[in-house]
């Protein structure tokens, strides 16, 4: 319905761009160097004025519409209704609002509600009807306006280009309020897990069982909210995510700079970046599995317990994910660093490798290390391979081969699923997130001042 | 370089140093090779990674584009179709056709007596095989009343044992497929009723519980979908934002901030952008969970970082002298932005998007958060309808433990991953067909 009068209302601009350029040469008499612009603005001109009050009014309209026409069929509803406490009110608007949608809910349908949901369906239509004849007026009206304001002296440019700007301004605030956005939702769900459950318990707390009880009297009714142990699970499998990540992506950064071929690094490097633009879910899945089952396996034929769920499994594949991320980021690195030190470290008859350890790896440490805790701030906040191929439960170990459970599989299990939205369950994982979100901003942050910092050092 | 300077003007001490270098020389070659080794051997090893996962999936996976079709004569009986013989499509449409799948069964294996074994020869067939002749008789009703040689879809575990993933010398017990149904199987094997024909049920239909019926098709959809709305939004927006950021904004702390801004965005885990979306559109505004709107909302906003970094590099990267061109010329600001500068960057915006619109595809973890991780059997045909995505049904089927599921998420990944190259594929070809060298 919207989206035809959305429709309607596009066709009327492009109308109206023509009818404006048209209008302005009319004005000018077909000389265009009389006007102040290009006719092309006075169609724009005439484009926005049809376009923008109307789009205006069906944008508030759409997110008005259903709270006015709820509280007018209240309102009207029968007093003993009405005079409900708030939340039963509530379960009654919900019942309405499912009977106008054609769900039913109950097979017993009160007359008093068929008839609010016969008048809210009125109400509706009307709305629209009235919505579609006072967008088409305004926009219409917005045309006629423009017509007459043209004229060879309208800066018809500075208009169209002052919407533009403003346009390209609240683009560029997106970005801001997104991080707003983030912030204010983690830190408001976060105040109020918080006034159930104390901040010190959270984050100094050695159990972790998120239950809430459905009676008071239930056995293990009380849930711990004690975090400790989902950090320490992150830790070890982004530790086991390191070792396997530094080594191997720093190495082949070394080698594909200062040892490969142009050749094979035409070939290498691209072919290792094709790492870091596989899907998460994949490593996922190859984790879980093919890499658990082999390690569970060769575990057990050394007569070492292995759980199936191992940190190690889901450790080493993100490890994996994470190589190319290591060395393209320490291979821009290395390149930085002036080859005159190279050309010096040579002259004293040092070899490559000792030129490389004694020189360039000093040299690019602060770099390499700020690569590093990027990487790191993404293994803490990967998230699909830990839920599929980590454990559940919290466990403080650091025993690579016993299953651990980590912040982000906490928060992926604690949100799906249906759940009530005050409950400290569902709140506890935005408390999680909170977490994650500043630690890896802090990790971010420092990791990108050490790089600019090295950065500027060689320029 | 490495050898030290042999000559006759050295000097008598030096000849010690010279001593001292030869003696360390094979020691220091040693670790020279040896450090080299490491570095060849931690790339051999990455590579080795990309093959293994590649050859790992592919191997699982590509035999899920094959399925096992039996061929069963079915009559089209009137008497069980069409009582009435009024031939109402309405009547005609819930008839009794799982009868007509047993009937056929029957007929091929006519000394099979009692109901268990009745039963076990029934369930060698899908029981999608009813819907098939369903849609058979709406499509041709003149089928009524004539025998038909007609290939039915073998149920999962006849499947999975012409696929040999089931060991015939397992105890019967421990065998989804029993004696009997073997000696069925191989029967219609040797008289050529049993085929393996291309899966296009994959492609065709939405998920299902029974795995020979399970399909990709809801989750392309709802990938399609999303994706849409993450293109219509993040683009144009991320465009602009570049835009305003390299040619207009003053240099101040406000722009500063907002540059901080979108670097520390790009690297905030996606999961947090889940909550965001789950707080905000769903809690806040009121949005439908599952909805691929609110997927692409979220994926929008984290892919939002990824055009605008790209976007300033391509404007970057067109010189001056075009902007000092075009306003030499009496352009306005936005005119020589416009005209000139936006359509010599526009292959690089480009293909910064279309990288991160396949990041965007592979991304999973925030649509977790706002529902679409949901058991969807309907395609969904809007915005608003629930769905799931392509990297999300791969998730949930992962979770499965018949050897049916694995092979089709197999399948799935692949389906993924061709999509992933072939949109890396067109961002390079972008690239090398577009990109001007100044």
């Amino acid at each position: 319905m919207q989206f035809f009068l959305l429709l309607a209302l596009i066709l009327l601009s492009a109308v109206a761009y023509y009818l404006g350029r048209k209008r302005a040469l009319t004005v000018a008499g077909g000389q265009i160097r009389n006007l102040h612009s290009l006719p092309s603005f006075y169609g724009s001109y005439t484009a926005l004025w049809c376009g923008l009050p109307a789009l205006a009014v069906l944008a508030l309209w759409a997110a008005l519409q259903p709270d006015i026409l709820t509280n007018l069929v209240v309102a009207d509803l029968p007093t003993e209704l009405r005079d409900l406490p708030p939340d039963q009110l509530n379960l009654v608007v919900n019942n309405l609002k499912n009977l106008v949608s054609g769900h039913f809910v109950s097979s017993t349908t009160d007359p008093a509600m068929q008839a609010a949901a016969e008048r809210y369906q009125n109400l509706r239509l009307i709305g629209n009807a009235a919505l579609w004849v006072v967008a088409l007026s305004i926009a219409m009206g917005g045309i006629a306006y423009a017509w007459r304001r043209i004229a060879p002296t309208l800066r018809a440019r500075n208009s169209v280009e002052s919407v533009v700007t403003i346009f390209l301004i609240a683009s560029s605030t997106v970005a801001i309020f997104t991080t707003i956005g983030i912030i204010l939702s983690v830190v408001f769900e976060s105040l109020l897990f918080f006034r159930q459950v104390p901040v010190s318990e959270f984050l100094f707390g050695l159990q972790w069982s998120p239950q809430t009880a459905l009676r008071a009297d239930q056995i293990g009714s009380s849930g711990a909210f004690g975090a400790v142990p989902l950090f320490g699970g992150t830790l070890l499998i982004s530790g086991i995510a390191m070792l396997v990540a530094v080594p191997i992506g720093l190495m082949s950064a070394l080698y594909l700079s200062e040892y490969a071929t142009p050749k094979f690094r035409a070939f290498a490097k691209p072919a290792l970046e094709i790492l870091a633009g596989i899907p998460t879910v994949v490593y996922g899945f190859f984790a879980a599995l093919t890499v658990a089952p082999l390690i569970r396996e060769i575990g057990t034929a050394l007569g070492l317990h292995v759980a199936s769920e191992s940190a190690l499994a889901a450790g080493l594949v993100m490890g994996i994910m994470i190589i190319p991320f290591v060395s393209s980021l320490s291979d821009d690195v290395i390149n930085a660093v002036p080859q005159s030190m190279r050309d010096g470290s040579y002259a004293l008859g040092a070899t490559k490798s000792e030129t490389i350890t004694r020189v360039l790896l000093p040299a690019a440490l602060p770099g390499i290390v700020g690569s590093i805790l990027l990487a790191v701030s993404r293994a803490i906040g990967e998230t699909m391979i830990v839920v599929m191929a980590a454990g559940l439960s919290a466990n403080l170990t650091a025993n690579p081969l016993e299953a651990v459970t980590t912040v982000t599989v906490q928060i992926v299990t604690l949100l799906t699923g249906d759940q009530e939205f005050d409950s400290p369950k569902t709140l506890a994982a935005f408390a999680l997130g909170l977490v994650l979100f500043v630690v890896t901003l802090i990790l971010n942050i420092i990791a990108l001042r050490v790089v600019r910092k090295y950065r500027e050092q060689y320029e | 370089m490495n050898k030290p300077a042999t000559g006759s003007a050295t000097p008598p001490p030096s000849r010690n140093i010279k001593a001292i270098v030869h003696q360390n020389l094979a020691r220091r070659r040693a670790a020279e090779r040896r450090f080299r080794g490491y570095g060849l051997v931690a790339i051999t090893l990455g590579l080795a990674f990309v093959v293994l996962m590649f050859g790992n999936i592919i191997s699982k996976g590509l035999p899920a584009f094959w399925q096992t079709y039996i061929q069963v004569p079915i009559t089209f009986d009137s008497t069980v179709l069409d009582p009435q013989g009024a031939r109402d499509p309405q009547a005609l449409a819930n008839a009794d056709y799982a009868t007509l799948v047993r009937a056929g069964m029957r007929q091929l294996f006519p000394h099979v007596e009692g109901r268990l074994p009745l039963r076990a020869l029934g369930g060698l067939i899908s029981s999608d095989a009813a819907y098939e002749l369903q849609r058979r008789i709406q499509d041709q009703p003149e089928l009524l009343g004539s025998t038909q040689e007609v290939w039915l879809l073998a149920s999962a575990a006849v499947d999975t044992f012409f696929k040999g993933n089931i060991d015939r010398t397992l105890p019967e017990a421990e065998r989804p497929i029993k004696d009997n149904q073997i000696e069925w199987l191989d029967k219609l094997k040797t008289s050529g009723k049993i085929e393996k024909q291309f899966n296009a049920v994959l492609f065709q239909s939405g998920d299902s519980r029974e795995p020979e019926q399970a399909g990709i098709r809801g989750a392309l959809m709802g990938s399609f979908f999303t994706l849409l709305v993450t293109f219509l939004l993040s683009f144009p927006i991320g465009v602009a934002t570049a835009v305003y950021l390299e040619e207009f904004a003053p240099k101040n702390r406000w722009t500063d901030i907002i540059e901080v801004n979108i670097n520390n965005l790009a690297a905030v885990p996606s999961i947090v952008f889940g909550l965001l979306g789950l707080a905000v559109f769903i809690n806040f505004f009121g949005l439908p969970r599952s909805a691929p709107l609110v997927g692409g909302l979220v994926l929008s906003l984290m892919t939002l970082p990824v055009i605008i970094i790209a976007g300033r590099a391509a404007l970057t990267s067109v010189p001056p002298s075009i902007r000092e061109a075009a306003l030499g010329m009496g352009a306005s600001k936005l005119q020589m932005v416009g005209h000139h500068v936006l359509p010599l960057a526009m292959p690089g915006m480009l293909t910064g998007s279309i990288i991160g619109m396949a990041r965007a595809l592979g991304e999973s973890a925030p649509l977790l958060m706002i529902g679409m991780v949901a058991f969807i059997v309907d395609v969904p045909k809007n915005f608003l309808d629930p769905a799931t995505v392509l990297p999300v049904q791969i998730y949930l089927w992962s979770d499965l433990p018949e050897r049916a599921f694995v092979e089709r998420t197999s399948a799935a990944i692949m389906v993924l991953l061709a999509f992933m190259i072939l949109m890396n594929g067109l961002a390079i070809l972008l690239r090398k067909r577009f990109e001007r060298r100044w």
